[in-house]
């Protein structure tokens, strides 16, 4: 009976669904690339290694300029003896610079590490070896290289064993690693591994940037990150140090996604709401417009909750209808923008019910006044309506 | 046996712009079951007020009425609906069918209301257009019909929750004689055949004439009342 009333007025109905359809569908949209953002960036953290560590000189702060870093390899050797197991801490010293093989050249990130780096990061080798103690102490020029750069440099060519010139200087390439994306906007395959003592020699500089300590586990992290910060701070009394965990990064990044989302929610929301206005003010006309049937139907015996039932079930239908083709039309605008941007969206079953449930409440909370003005509608004055 | 309808001193009164304007001045009336009555009126004379309050689609201003034994003012607007479904059955001027549902359906809506499954419904509907001749038009819609078809729909609709009272209301009013006179045959009918009582309202001496008893209606009180009950 509702679907039939909602059927005689094709357009109206549709255009009052519109309303609904493009609330619903900007919800299950918006959520779902809010939430493909977040596992992403999530998906990048975890990628790094886990129980990470990562010590810099400072106070960290998204919004202060990076510090100075007054570290050096003495300090490395300090926090290895406070951590008590040197193959769980490791270092680095960025600086970009020019790689050139041939003629071809490309700009990298060259990054001075050590032996122990594959201990804390996942950095799986595609092809040779990682970093070794020698090389670390004799610094040997000596290269591992990101899977990017070896590409362009190399092509198809093994590259283990062959030259590359970094600034002027001639490496020799021991190693490629696998591919293994971005994290923060950091290519991590564009980068190339030296040893860390060779590094500071290339780019002129004694100190370092910033330490790695891998805990044993989950439950280490948080005291042993109190312990090295603490200790570093003991022995340069009076300057700042800072230790981030994974854990921390994800939250803060959670956090701000999250709320990030929920704006976008919000603001879908808000055209959900005005769709419901929507249906609100067509209950109304269609109210007006059957003032008549009404009256009939009460004088055959309709009780006021049989015409406030007749009209909510409407409203609802119209609502739900909506709410389920602006599901569908998110859900494939979502699987869209996946597919055509690099935008990730992930599918959330929380967003589609709560569009749904939105939905359905829309239908019901905005049709309730006009269909309590039907049911009351005093059938002698309903059905002398013209 | 309870009568039909038993009206003491009723009385009906509209605000209109802060002015009170009685529309019914104490009628005393009694309906007995069975009966076929008219209420006979120029317009302005209260005579749809009056039908209106029977049919409990309105409640007196003042005075006591009883539908079946029942004070209506004892009643629920609720309970209003459930004894309007249950004993009263109407025939108005214009039909009131719904446009775009069948005959069966309009026929069956009483039902709905009464919680009646739908396929008895059905089955009930379809007798009930049976015995007003018009088995052979269960699937068209009114504006398919003729006037006197309508108004034949309606009056099975009128008649399939088995009314106590079927209130016909200027029920030839949009018909011509012919289809008219049909409608009269067919009321009166019913009325020898299955005992409902009818009431009819109009204005048109010659149908008020097909009833046994004519009520005049003039100015909100009744002027004359040929029955004798």
């Amino acid at each position: 009976m509702a679907l039939e009333a909602l059927r005689v007025n094709r357009l109206r109905s549709g255009l009052t669904m519109l309303g609904v359809i493009i609330g619903v569908a900007a919800v299950v949209v918006l959520v779902a690339i809010g939430t493909g953002a977040k596992n992403a960036i999530e998906q990048e953290i975890a990628g790094l290694g886990s129980n990470i560590i990562l010590v810099v000189p400072g106070q960290l702060n998204f919004a202060a300029a990076p510090t100075q870093s007054r570290l050096d390899l003495t300090d490395v050797a300090y926090v290895r003896r406070v951590v008590g197991d040197e193959s769980r801490v490791t270092v680095s010293v960025q600086s970009g610079e020019t790689i050139r093989v041939g003629r071809d050249e490309a700009f990298v990130t060259v990054l001075g590490t050590d032996q122990f780096l594959p201990n804390i990061f996942d950095r799986p080798l595609r092809r040779g070896r990682y970093l070794t103690e020698t090389d670390v102490d004799t610094r040997r020029r000596v290269v591992i290289l990101g899977s990017e750069v070896a590409a362009r440099l190399f092509g198809d060519v093994d590259p283990v064993g062959r030259q590359a010139t970094i600034s002027g200087v001639r490496f020799r390439v021991i190693g490629v690693y696998e591919k293994v994306g971005a994290t923060f906007g950091v290519a991590r395959d564009q980068e190339v591994h030296v040893p860390v003592t060779t590094a500071q020699r290339l780019i002129g500089v004694a100190r370092i940037n910033g330490i790695a300590v891998g805990a044993s586990g989950p439950d280490e992290i948080e005291p042993l990150q109190r312990k090295v910060v603490d200790a570093l701070v003991q022995r340069y009394p009076g300057e700042k140090f800072s230790a981030v965990t994974q854990t921390q990064l994800l939250g803060t990044i959670g956090t701000v996604l999250g709320m990030l989302t929920g704006v976008l929610a919000a603001i879908a929301g808000i055209s959900l709401l005005v769709g419901g206005v929507g249906v609100s003010n067509i209950m109304l006309v269609s109210v007006r417009e059957r003032t008549k049937e009404i009256g009939l139907r009460k004088a055959l015996g309709a009780r006021q909750r049989d015409i406030l039932g007749q009209f909510l079930i409407e409203a609802v239908l119209l609502t739900t209808i909506g709410g389920v083709i602006g599901i569908l039309l998110g859900v494939g605008g979502a699987l869209l923008i996946a597919a055509v941007s690099p935008v990730p969206a992930a599918i959330t079953w929380w967003s589609i019910s709560l569009a749904f449930g939105v939905s359905v409440g829309v239908g019901v909370f905005f049709g309730v006044a006009p269909a309590r003005r039907a049911g009351k509608l005093d059938p002698v004055v309903a059905l002398r309506a013209e | 046996m309870t009568p039909a309808f038993e009206a003491v001193a009723l009385t009906r009164s509209y605000q209109l712009e802060g002015v009170s304007v009685e529309a019914l001045r104490g009628v005393d009336l009694t309906v007995a079951s069975g009966e076929f009555a008219a209420i006979i009126g120029p317009s302005g004379s209260g005579k749809s007020t009056l039908m209106h309050l029977l049919g409990c689609l309105d409640r007196p201003t003042s005075g006591t009425l009883r539908v079946g034994g029942v004070d209506v003012a004892t009643l629920t607007d609720t309970e209003l609906a459930e004894l309007r479904n249950q004993t009263i059955g109407f025939v108005f001027q214009s039909f009131h069918l719904l446009a775009r549902t069948s005959a069966l359906d309009n026929v069956a809506l009483p039902l709905v209301y009464r919680g009646v499954p739908r396929a008895e419904r059905r089955t009930r509907a379809r007798a009930a257009l049976e015995a007003v001749g018009l088995a052979h038009r269960l699937a068209h819609r009114p504006a398919q019909m003729s006037g006197g078809e309508q108004q034949r729909v309606a009056i099975a609709r009128a008649l399939v929750g088995d009314p106590k009272v079927v209130l016909a209301d200027e029920p030839t009013g949009n018909l011509d004689s012919r289809n008219g006179a049909e409608v009269m045959n067919l009321l009166q009918r019913l009325n020898a055949d299955s005992g409902v009582a009818v009431i009819l309202v109009t204005h048109e001496p010659e149908v008020a004439g097909r009833a046994r008893r004519q009520i005049h209606v003039r100015d909100g009180v009744i002027e004359l009342d040929t029955g004798s009950s």
